[in-house]
C-alpha cells in the first residue's frame, strides 16, 4: 500500500466511524429504535390494525420473542463470521505481499 | 501467525464486539408476516431467474480461476459484517447497511444475489430479522435491485471517466439507498393508502426509510472504497483474474 493510499484508507474508516457516532451524541433525546419498526408503525397507520400472518420460525419454536440479549448475541455471531473471514484473507494477502517484496529484494542482491 | 496479524485480529475483534453490543432492534427488511402471501410468492418468483443466473455466474467464475474464491468469500463476508451493524442515524433511529455494492462491482450484480440470499436466510432463520415469507421481497430489494443499481452506476461513471474511487463510493452509496427505496415501494404496493393509492403510500414509506438511510449509505460508500483500496494494493493478481482491472482500461 502506498503512503497516499494508506492515508485515504485511514481517513475513510475514520469518517465512517464519525458519521456513525455523531448522531448518538448530537441527539440526546432520540431512542434509536429500528427504522423497520417505524415501517410497521406506518403499515398500521395506513391499514389500521395489522396482525402479521406469519411469525418467525425461531419465535414459533421458542414460543416467544427472541430475548434481546440473545438477539444481540446472534447479530454478534453474524458480525464475527464476517470479520473472521475478512480478517483471515486480509492478513493472508498482506503477508503474501510482504513475502513477495522480501523475495524481490533478496533476488536483487 | 505474526505479531502484526495478531494485533490486526485483536483490533478487528474489539471493533466487532463493540458494535455487537449496540442495542439490537429490528431495522430494515420487511418483517415476517408483513406481506400478503400473493406478494411473497410474486417477489419470490421474480428472484428466481436472478438467483439462477447468479449461481451459474459464480460457478463459471470459479471454474475459470479457483483463486477468485478469495475475493468471493471476502465480498460475502463484507455483506455479513456490514449488514449486521446497526448504526444510529441523524433521524434518531437505527438502521443497517447492505454491503452488496462491493460484490456487485467485483463480480457483477447476479453473483451478489446468491451472497445476499445467504445473509438474508441467516437473519430470517436465526434472528427473526426479515423473514422467510418475505425472503423473496427482501432478496429482490437487497440482493438484486441494490447491486444492479450499484453495478450500473459504477459502469456508467467508469465510462464517463469519473475518478475511480469516487465511482466506487457513489456506486456503493446509491446502491444502498436504492435498496431502501425498493423496500419502500414494495411496502407501498402491498399497502396502498386509501387516499392517493400506491404513490402516496410510497411517499410515506420512503419518508421513513430515506432520511435514516442517507448517512448510512455514505458510510457504506466509504467502507466499500476503503476495502477496494486494500484489495487494489494487496490482491492485484486476483483482481486482474476476475477482470476488474481490465474493465477499466
Amino acid at each position: 500500500m502506498e503512503k497516499k493510499q494508506k492515508k485515504i484508507f485511514i481517513a475513510l474508516i475514520l469518517a465512517s466511524v464519525l458519521i456513525a457516532v455523531v448522531p448518538l451524541f448530537a441527539l440526546k433525546e432520540a431512542k434509536f429504535g429500528g427504522s423497520d419498526d417505524a415501517g410497521s408503525v406506518m403499515v398500521e397507520e395506513i391499514q389500521g390494525e395489522y396482525t402479521p400472518w406469519f411469525t418467525p420460525v425461531l419465535e414459533t419454536m421458542l414460543n416467544r420473542e427472541i430475548p434481546g440479549e440473545v438477539e444481540s448475541l446472534i447479530f454478534c455471531v453474524q458480525t464475527g463470521i464476517g470479520v473472521g473471514i475478512l480478517a483471515f484473507y486480509m492478513g493472508r494477502l498482506y503477508e503474501r505481499n510482504k513475502r513477495n517484496k522480501e523475495q524481490k529484494s533478496y533476488d536483487h542482491h | 501467525m505474526t505479531q502484526k496479524q495478531k494485533k490486526q485480529i485483536a483490533a478487528v475483534s474489539i471493533f466487532s464486539i463493540a458494535f455487537g453490543i449496540a442495542p439490537a432492534v429490528n431495522a430494515m427488511h420487511i418483517m415476517e408476516g408483513y406481506l400478503a402471501p400473493k406478494y411473497c410468492i410474486a417477489w419470490g418468483i421474480l428472484c428466481l431467474p436472478f438467483a439462477a443466473a447468479g449461481f451459474l455466474k459464480i460457478r463459471s467464475t470459479l471454474n475459470e480461476n479457483r483463486r477468485s474464491i478469495t475475493l468471493l468469500a471476502m465480498s460475502g463476508a463484507f455483506i455479513f459484517v456490514i449488514s449486521s451493524l446497526k448504526i444510529p442515524s441523524v433521524t434518531g433511529s437505527c438502521s443497517h447497511m447492505t454491503g452488496t455494492g462491493l460484490g456487485a462491482i467485483l463480480f457483477g450484480p447476479c453473483s451478489v444475489s446468491i451472497l445476499g440470499l445467504i445473509v438474508l436466510v441467516f437473519q430470517a432463520v436465526l434472528l427473526a430479522h426479515g423473514g422467510l415469507t418475505t425472503l423473496g421481497a427482501n432478496t429482490f430489494s437487497m440482493a438484486i435491485a441494490g447491486p444492479f443499481a450499484a453495478y450500473g452506476i459504477y459502469r456508467l461513471l467508469k465510462k464517463l471517466k469519473v475518478n475511480h474511487l469516487a465511482a466506487i463510493f457513489l456506486a456503493a452509496a446509491i446502491g444502498d439507498l436504492f435498496t431502501y427505496c425498493i423496500t419502500g415501494i414494495q411496502l407501498a404496493v402491498a399497502y396502498p393508502s386509501e387516499a392517493g393509492g400506491i404513490a402516496a403510500s410510497a411517499a410515506k414509506f420512503l419518508g421513513v426509510f430515506a432520511p435514516t438511510q442517507i448517512p448510512l449509505a455514505v458510510i457504506e460508500g466509504l467502507l466499500t472504497t476503503a476495502i477496494v483500496i486494500f484489495l487494489e494494493s494487496f490482491a492485484k493478481s486476483e483482481l486482474t483474474s476476475i477482470g476488474f482491472f481490465k474493465k477499466e482500461a
